[in-house]
């Protein structure tokens, strides 16, 4: 990726009140910032949600994108997470034909990526994988791109390391 | 226990609202009951509710208070969109109640139902959707206090029928608190001593100020700051008024068709300034352009997101304008001495204002230059201007000098044409006693005209100054300037006899077609009919054009002057 268009990890706390998503989806889509990925769930607290926007763009466009977000009046609070150390997590179900030498060699490439057969049928098997991104990127890669039936990757949540807290 | 609709109501006395700019419809039947009721909340019925929110956004501009729009569902909310959106880009103060399909009905295609929320969020500060008539008081409060603080702007509340029916224990809140929404106000100390430095070493500084300042009420503290440093001022479209126009330290507007030593001192200046304004695309040309010059940049303003945007700044301040400048005066008020180089700046500067590039050639038709200057002189400079948005836009701002802050009235951001005249009647409800004129063309005017007819309801006099050239004036000077001339619908036919309309709607109409009928008619509009409202039809000069002008995507420096052509 080229180094003025750098890969961010957005987190966001946010009031979960109606509409508020629409809110955060709408500011990213009228000044033209990326999404590839949005994750949304409350958190213990269930009056706030937390959200995870995978996005890119320059260190200009990083901070007009925290900048306008903090700029909502549901945004209680905005860190670009891959700033400073953070694990990120992403979740994959694939959906995976499993016939004939198949079977086997499906098993073996999810035991090899850590994954867990989740679902199986006399054709197919259900392969749930988690890790960063680029590991399920590379899962994807290693298979047979003939046998994937169906692929549904949750996008990208994270969270900071040590005593980096996001919380109100 | 009272209603909804009372409560609403009840919510409004509280915030002091005087009145409210509305039109009724079946969703806000209930409210317009309650407001039947009472007489301490004044209504003024426009005659389409995008009128409606442009007063009550004029309101807002032209006073310290919340200009306050009542309208119904479905095409009452689609009508005040253009309003709101004009108000945001602005950041004007304002709330809009809008009345919805009762909840259960919401999502059903009811009739004159829409997404309210959804249609308004990309142009609002904020917007709610009352879904309980417990929450009906306290959502109002936060939509005053919303609207009013920090970056100011419009803010939605769209209460549903039935929620306007139900019965509620009444308890408006003194203050409230958001967890989620806490405006800065105090600068950060440290980057403001580092500003005061900076203006200490400025050699070509340059004080740049835009709506921010009038928003704020700074433009006293801005003037007494000005003063102390013995720095040029040059306002933005929208931050006109924040310093005198008629003070030597003004070197006018800056940007599109600023004046030539405004564009030039802020083009070739060491520091600038900037207090309350954004370096928009209007005012700073070309950014690349722009960039060339090595300079530092001091920016004060409310909202972090205007910092740094489009150019890059050394010194930000993130806080309340009036607040960081009391700040800077304490900080000044020790041995400060403005650098002895400010001198030979000053030199250079009255040499660019030797240029006098406002100069314009008298013709055998009305000038429209000369207009706007009989029109401060007639009005002494104490008009309140409301403009509509095109040429008259620019001459207005170009040629009567205000003095004075929140009396220049117009769409400067989104550039809405067809706000003169409902602006009037916002500045008259705010301030009844003021003059009012309305600088428009024969374009824009007809977007709004309805309201001569609320005008009339109410006796505003609003002296409506139409600089009627047949054309819409500013796609004529691109056309001409940009498009060889292929004038492409920018023709006006078939105009009205502004005159007899006027008459028609119960007012004066006057048509001046010479030269020296100007100031006789301007003072015979402002004595005479001082009560009226008048139509003042100027015929002007078919081909007159706005200069000096930076064409679109050059320089700040790169001006077209009316003496190269």
């Amino acid at each position: 990726m080229d180094e003025k268009k750098m890969r961010h990890i957005i987190s966001i706390l946010i009031e979960n009140e109606s509409g508020a998503l629409s809110r955060v989806a709408g500011l990213f889509s009228a000044r033209g910032y990326n999404i590839e990925s949005l994750t949304v769930a409350p958190t213990e607290d269930p009056s706030l949600s937390r959200m995870t926007i995978l996005t890119s763009g320059s260190d200009e466009v990083l901070e007009q994108i925290t900048k306008q977000l903090n700029k909502l009046v549901d945004v209680v609070k905005v860190v670009d997470l891959s700033e400073a150390a953070h694990v990120e997590r992403e979740l994959m179900l694939i959906k995976v034909r499993a016939t004939g030498k198949d079977r086997e060699e499906m098993k073996r490439m999810a035991d090899i990526f850590r994954g867990r057969i989740i679902d199986v049928t006399e054709s197919t098997y259900v392969i749930e994988l988690t890790g960063a991104s680029s590991k399920l990127d590379s899962f994807i890669a290693a298979l047979d791109a003939g046998l994937i039936l169906e692929t549904v990757r949750t996008g990208v949540c994270g969270i900071g390391r040590g005593d980096r807290i996001l919380k109100v | 226990m009272i209603s909804g609709a009372e409560i609403v109501i009840r919510c409004l006395q509280e915030e002091k609202v005087d009145c409210v700019f509305g039109y009724p419809g079946g969703s806000v039947l209930h409210i317009y009951d309650a407001l039947f009721k009472q007489e301490q909340v004044k209504h003024i019925l426009v005659r389409h509710e995008q009128a409606a929110v442009h007063a009550a956004d004029a309101y807002s501009r032209s006073s310290q208070k919340v200009g306050v729009a009542l309208v119904t569902s479905g095409p009452g909310v689609t009508n005040t969109v253009t309003g709101i959106a004009t108000a945001y880009m602005d950041s004007i103060p304002m709330v809009v109640l809008c009345g919805q399909v009762p909840t259960f009905y919401i999502g059903q295609d009811a009739f004159q139902e829409c997404d309210t929320v959804g249609i308004t969020r990309p142009c609002v500060k904020h917007n709610f959707l009352v879904k309980d008539v417990k929450d009906l008081a306290i959502t109002i409060k936060k939509a005053f206090h919303i609207a009013a603080t920090g970056r100011p702007g419009p803010v939605v509340v769209d209460i549903p029928k039935d929620i306007t029916a139900q019965m509620c224990e009444f308890d408006y809140p003194k203050n409230i608190q958001m967890r989620s929404y806490n405006p800065v106000v105090k600068g950060h100390l440290g980057q403001i001593k580092k500003a005061v430095q900076l203006l200490q070493e400025a050699k070509r500084p340059v004080i740049y100020t835009g709506g921010g300042v009038i928003l704020s009420d700074a433009a006293e503290k801005l003037t007494q700051l000005a003063r102390k440093l013995n720095f040029p001022v040059t306002n933005t479209l929208m931050g006109l008024g924040g310093y005198p126009a008629t003070d030597r330290q003004f070197v006018g507007m800056l940007g599109m068709h600023g004046t030539f030593e405004a564009n030039n001192a802020m083009h070739f200046a060491d520091v600038i300034l900037a207090i309350g304004a954004r370096f928009d695309d209007r005012v700073i040309g070309n950014p690349e352009h722009f960039g060339e010059e090595r300079r530092r940049v001091i920016h004060i303003d409310i909202d972090p997101s205007s910092i740094s945007k489009r150019v890059k700044v050394d010194v930000p301040i993130v806080g309340n304008v009036p607040d960081v400048l009391d700040e800077i005066l304490k900080l000044l008020d020790g041995n400060f001495k403005t650098d002895p180089e400010v001198a030979n700046w000053w030199r250079q500067i009255d040499e660019w204002r030797g240029r006098d590039s406002l100069r314009y050639k008298q013709a055998e038709h009305i000038m429209p230059q000369f207009v706007m200057e009989k029109l401060y002189e007639v009005t002494k400079g104490e008009a309140f201007i409301t403009s509509d948005v095109g040429q008259h836009q620019m001459f207005a701002a170009q040629y009567y000098k205000f003095d004075k802050p929140r009396r220049w009235i117009n769409s400067g951001g989104l550039g809405t044409m067809g706000v003169g005249l409902p602006y009037g009647m916002g500045v008259l409800m705010a301030n009844p006693d003021a003059q009012v004129a309305c600088v428009t063309g024969e374009g824009s005017i007809q977007m709004c005209i309805q309201e001569l007819s609320t005008c009339k309801q109410y006796g505003f006099p609003i002296k409506i100054i139409n600089l009627n050239n047949g054309m819409l004036g500013m796609v004529r000077q691109w056309q001409e300037m940009f498009y060889s001339k292929r004038y492409s619908q920018s023709y006006v036919t078939s105009l009205p006899d502004f005159v007899k309309l006027a008459e028609a709607y119960g007012h004066v109409g006057m048509k001046i077609e010479k030269p020296e009928d100007v100031e006789p008619a301007l003072r015979k509009a402002f004595t005479e009919h001082k009560d009226d409202l008048v139509f003042m039809d100027f015929i002007i000069d078919p081909v007159a054009n706005v200069f000096p002008m930076v064409a679109a995507g050059k320089g700040l420096t790169e001006m077209i002057l009316a003496e190269d052509l």
